[in-house]
């Protein structure tokens, strides 16, 4: 079969870039290694994370949080295998979207490995060793990322695992132990700590989620080892091994002493590394970078007219809405029209409780940049909204320029941040001032009004509920 | 101390128009360096400096000047300053930093700042933010704007709704000219003008097929303007009143066709003429229509290459017109208007089809052109175009064979 453009990997960035290919009138096949479509975010990733996540919340608020609200529970349980099979429909109903999709915008769908053969021509091997040639006049590579090993800890994927069996566990673990603290590893952690296991998470650096901003990252920290999980920070793991149901992490501190920790599971989650394997990258002569990601330009085409790569694959931050914009973005340019992206406007996100997020620059990157800069924070304690559902922890921290009071950052840690994050990508894309948002109508009571106030703090410092 | 002077353009001119100097009084100019630029009726011409040293304006721009007066003078014992080139620069930026003074809009921080969608559609538009002015708070740049933008850079500059601006330009000598010629050819003849219309395709079906072949062997497209003037020349030997100008009380026939091809360029419309057009190949008048064109454009077409001609072509149809009447160009007697192809239902055999159609118009000085001879001259015109074949012999070839 020939095609305007086929797509190789249906996770967010590809499936979207797939879909706004056929809106913009081009023939489109897509090509999945594995049986279903939705690639990490909706399989092992996004999705089946944020239910696990709410599924843990709902029964941490249960043991927690509603006997302050009058609400009395006896004999209060769970039932892990459930929570599980919920997490797996959920994933399964988004398969089914993703699939229905494919099937509305006309888009071929492959099952299996694709490789290349030219520079116009990719081999799909599926399951059973059968081999398909679908021709492309564009080639985009969106396989996405996989979880990053350490050269020193063998993942055995039962003891020792990675965030993919870290979803499909068969049990709550009696002691986690999570290597690397960044946003995985804590809302992982966050999971099991609320289910009843022991969580210690080992931290090479002094911080946790260190994309953050540091002041949001401190505050993550706090309210964490609040909720009881612990953390090794500046320790450097150098070791792990398994003896039947015991997993051994060895580690140094920053001292130099060495620690050991025991536990039944050790999540290894220090980030994720480019996937490319089985691409057959070299019969066709795309470069890849010193990082081992796929090399493109600003127009996402690699060194191989013709062939482009988006998404994880590529440079930037490895997060599916980066990945999708990317699909619309590229998707816009094979059509020949000229959008473009503010990857500095890409909003990061941990879903912990709080949850945390952010967008634009964080106080350290200012400070190291010699920004002159102004900084407004409000703490959600003071809202009556935060107040009346008793969650009080965190704030809003808004970060100005001195000079024109242009918002140049914006972090927040608190209830719904991850819906609240979007006011500070509307207001920088339309390089809002401080003022400008304290000076536009917020709902009352809600968590919105709290970026309100720290606008007001960052622009006068004279906020009005505080 | 050497003095520059008005050239002499060409034969027929007296008197030139300093549009403008290009360069500042004072400024040190190498030798060949445009000082200024002249105007005549039909062109522009820039002077170029004929030694290097420093320039003395004498005449001021914007006035009428006899062949020979003098325009400057340039001293060439003044010493080149040193970084000289660079002035020139400074003096573009310092142009550049006076035009913003100008908008009473606040400047912010984010003034220019184009919405997401703003953005895409200045860039599909290849318009620079610097071009738009924002409406938006803080002269953000709304997505309405760039529309707006992305239009008048498509049609006309911008107006604010409701203005009540005007503004007066002293006409230039290219438009006074025109527009006497025009006036004069409207008062002094008899002109009207008669339709036809033409079925294109023939014509179509040849640039199809023979196209590519005709582009690769000659480096010229065949458009339809040869087919055009090579039908016209064929009409024109049938019908010499047509071909022909009067002059006072006399009629003046001519043996060959210079066919004046009306070319729009960036001043107005300038009218170069092909030389004994009966006498080129499809592709050497494509060659010249396309060398003509270009000259035009840039502003490089001479005296020569505008006067004379016999009979003019003009193609209104490049920018969309359905039907005109083409004023004559006097002394010539008639004008072809060539217009838009457009897909129209018509009847042949008795049966309607969908044909590339275009109508033609002929503008003729009825003084000396008679009815039948007009038309019939249109019908021989439209006869060739649609049966291209004839205008390999001027007749039917089988009509030639049979000798009927």
């Amino acid at each position: 079969m020939k095609y305007n453009v086929v797509v190789i990997g249906s996770g967010p960035g590809g499936y979207i870039a797939a879909i706004r290919c056929a809106q913009l009138g081009m023939k489109v096949a897509i090509i999945e290694k594995y049986d279903v479509l939705g690639g990490t975010c909706t399989n092992v990733g996004c999705i089946p994370s944020k239910a696990l996540l709410d599924s843990s919340e709902h029964y941490h608020n249960a043991e927690k949080a509603f006997e302050e609200h009058g609400i009395t529970t006896k004999g209060l349980s769970f039932d892990f295998k459930k929570m599980v099979d919920r997490k797996n429909g959920v994933v399964k109903a988004n398969n089914d979207g993703i699939a229905f999709l494919m099937k509305k915008n006309k888009i071929d769908t492959y099952f299996g490995t694709g490789s290349f053969v030219t520079k116009n021509k990719v081999a799909v091997t599926n399951s059973k060793g059968e081999k398909t040639e679908i021709e492309g006049e564009k080639i985009i590579i969106a396989t996405g990322s996989k979880p990053t090993q350490l050269p020193f800890i063998k993942v055995d994927k039962k003891r020792i695992i990675t965030s993919t069996e870290a979803l499909t566990l068969s049990e709550v673990p009696k002691h986690l132990i999570i290597i690397g603290g960044g946003i995985i590893g804590v809302e992982l952690g966050s999971v099991y700590k609320r289910l009843g296991s022991k969580v210690t998470v080992v931290e090479f650096l002094d911080k946790i989620v260190p994309s953050m901003d540091d002041e949001v990252g401190k505050e993550l920290l706090r309210v964490l080892r609040k909720q009881g999980m612990e953390f090794m920070l500046s320790t450097k793991v150098t070791g792990a091994s398994v003896k039947g149901k015991e997993v051994t992490v060895t580690a140094e501190n920053k001292t130099g002493e060495k620690v050991e920790l025991k536990g039944d599971y050790c999540l290894v989650a220090v980030g994720r590394v480019p996937f490319t394997e089985g691409l057959n990258l070299e019969a066709v002569g795309v470069a890849k970078d010193e990082r081992g990601r796929i090399a493109v330009n600003d127009n996402l085409e690699t060194n191989v007219p013709g062939i482009y790569a988006l998404g994880d694959v590529v440079r930037g931050a490895m997060l599916a809405h980066k990945a999708e914009e990317e699909g619309v973005y590229l998707a816009e340019i094979l059509a020949g029209q000229k959008p473009h992206i503010h990857y500095n406007l890409i909003p990061g996100v941990a879903y912990t409780w709080p949850e945390a997020a952010s967008v634009g620059a964080t106080e350290q990157e200012l400070k190291q940049k010699g920004v002159a800069y102004k900084s407004g924070k409000f703490p959600f304690r003071a809202l009556g909204r935060a107040r009346a559902s008793g969650d009080l922890d965190g704030f809003v921290k808004i970060l100005a320029s001195k000079e024109t009071d242009e918002i140049l950052g914006v972090h927040i840690i608190g209830a719904r941040a991850a819906d609240l994050i979007i006011e500070g990508v509307v207001a920088m894309e339309y390089r809002a001032s401080a003022e400008d948002i304290a000076r536009m109508s917020h709902p009352h009571p809600t968590y919105t009004e709290a970026f309100k106030e720290a606008c007001l703090m960052a622009t006068e410092s004279r906020p009005l509920n505080m | 101390m050497t003095e520059v002077k008005v050239p002499a353009v060409a034969e027929s001119i007296t008197e030139v128009t300093l549009s403008r100097y290009l360069v500042k009084e004072g400024d040190y100019v190498e030798l060949d360096q445009p000082i200024c630029e002249l105007e005549t009726d039909k062109a522009s011409q820039e002077i170029p400096s004929p030694v290097a040293g420093t320039v003395k304006f004498v005449a001021a721009e914007g006035s009428d000047l006899k062949v020979g007066a003098l325009i400057c003078t340039v001293d060439e014992t003044a010493a080149k300053p040193a970084g000289a080139p660079a002035k020139a620069e400074e003096k573009k930026a310092e142009v550049k930093k006076e035009e913003p003074k100008k908008e009473v809009v606040k400047e912010t921080y984010a003034s220019g700042t184009p919405s997401p969608a703003a953005k895409k559609i200045l860039d599909e538009g290849a318009v620079k933010t610097t071009e738009v002015k924002g409406t938006g708070v803080g002269g953000r740049i709304t997505k309405e704007d760039a529309i707006n933008a992305v239009r008048s850079k498509a049609n006309l500059p911008q107006r604010e709704a409701f203005s009540r601006n005007e503004r007066r330009e002293k006409m230039s000598r290219l438009r006074k000219t025109i527009s006497e010629r025009l006036v004069y050819s409207k008062n002094s003849t008899a002109m009207l003008t008669t339709f036809n219309e033409v079925d294109m395709s023939a014509i179509n079906k040849i640039r199809e097929k023979y196209g590519d072949t005709f582009k690769k062997k000659n480096e010229v497209s065949l458009g339809m303007m040869s087919f055009f003037t090579k039908a016209v020349c064929l009409a024109l030997e049938k019908f010499p009143a047509v071909n022909a100008s009067i002059e006072e009380n006399e009629i003046i026939y001519h043996d060959y066709c210079d066919v004046s091809i009306a070319v729009s360029t960036p001043k107005g419309l300038v009218v170069p003429v092909i030389r004994n057009a009966e006498s080129l190949s499809l592709a050497g008048i494509e060659k010249k229509v396309k060398e003509l064109a270009i000259k035009g454009r840039d502003g490089l077409l001479t005296m020569e290459e505008m006067t004379g001609g016999t009979f003019t072509i003009s193609n209104g149809g490049v920018f969309g017109s359905l039907m005109s009447t083409p004023i004559i160009n006097p002394p010539q007697v008639a004008i072809l208007g060539m217009h838009k192809v457009q897909d129209r239902p018509v009847v042949i055999d008795g049966q309607i089809t969908v044909r590339p159609m275009m109508y033609v118009a002929l503008s003729y000085d009825h003084r000396i052109i008679d009815g039948k001879e007009s038309v019939s001259f249109l019908v021989a015109v439209k006869d060739f175009l649609e049966n291209p074949h004839k205008m390999l012999l001027g007749a039917d070839p089988v009509d030639l064979l049979l000798e009927v």
